[in-house]
């Protein structure tokens, strides 16, 4: 219990992860929760990553996760201007009401 | 070793509330706040266990970046007022079970692997290994500007195209501002510019009638 290994953080990980996704299933009200819930399964694939990394003793885990982190901020900066540019044009971000493609 | 697991179960606990708050808070507005706080804590999570290279970025691009563009999306839509009552609302409680039902299996697949894993001690290569006498953020560098230099640069095109795709998909063109016109000032002529008249003496030069 004391000694916290490398299945702690794992572990973590995978929390966070699930949790990511249930945000994902759940929310039907603003999509802006949707984006934020991408970040954090993110945020779990980093915790992962990293925590090989510093238990396997090999650096490259934590280059990915620098890439990771470079891929996560341009998604959310293209994501949000998206989501700009479909509130000006519809006037609304509710999950339910953006049906135009009949999905 | 007694603080790394207080400190590890301290933050841990912060990160996990403040990701289940983030997607369950009424409130668009509490949940960037609680967004920020979870990386926070998954921050210092990272400096605890030895990457501070990797915490100070985590804190400077999520935290500094990230997480203020969210707060200026959210304040910029008006949508603090839609409260996010999903558990509330009837069509969405019954995508409620399904969700459940897939995050638990994902989350006892990613238990079960790491239940099972074992990885053998000669698996890995030791050139990107640990040493103990750099710090952490140098041989970083030491391997990120030498072995995955393309990849960098490949991320920083990425950078740069996200950039110009925001700037293109949120810049609009307004009708009625008053702007310099470029094209409209180097195409001018001097048949439209000039113009000359024969002025009789004592008459005066009418303009613009």
């Amino acid at each position: 219990m004391t000694e916290i290994g490398l299945g702690h953080y794992l572990t973590l990980g995978a929390v966070i992860f699930s949790i990511g996704v249930i945000g994902i299933f759940l929310n039907r009200k603003n999509i802006i929760v949707i984006l934020m819930s991408i970040e954090l399964i993110l945020l779990a694939v980093n915790i992962n990553l990293v925590s090989f990394s510093i238990y396997l003793g090999n650096l490259t885990g934590q280059v990915f996760t620098l890439f990771i982190l470079t891929v996560a901020a341009a998604e959310a900066a293209i994501g949000l201007a998206i989501i700009v540019v479909y509130y000006r044009n519809s006037g609304t971000i509710r999950v339910e009401e953006i049906d135009k493609l009949k999905g | 070793m007694i603080a790394h697991a207080v400190f590890f179960y301290i933050f841990s606990v912060i990160a996990i509330v403040s990701a289940i708050m983030v997607t369950a808070s009424k409130n668009t507005v509490h949940s960037v706040f609680f967004l920020i706080l979870d990386f926070i804590s998954i921050s210092c999570l990272f400096i605890i266990i030895g990457a501070e290279f990797l915490g100070m970025i985590m804190l400077i691009v999520y935290v500094g970046a990230v997480a203020v563009l969210f707060l200026f999306v959210v304040m910029m839509l008006n949508v603090a007022q839609q409260k996010n009552q999903w558990f509330l609302s009837k069509t969405s409680s019954r995508h409620i079970p399904i969700g459940m039902i897939i995050s638990a299996i994902i989350f006892f697949e990613l238990i079960i692997v790491v239940g099972g894993w074992k990885y053998k001690p000669d698996l890995f290569s030791s050139n990107n290994s640990y040493s103990d006498e750099i710090s952490n953020t140098h041989s970083l560098g030491q391997i990120l500007y030498t072995d995955y230099i393309h990849i960098f640069q490949i991320s920083g095109m990425i950078l740069l195209v996200a950039m110009i795709g925001a700037i293109v998909l949120t810049f609009r063109q307004r009708e009625g501002v008053k702007t310099q016109s470029y094209i409209k000032q180097i195409s001018r002529e001097r048949s439209e510019g000039v113009e000359l008249i024969d002025t009789p003496s004592n008459k005066g030069v009418k303009i613009d009638d």
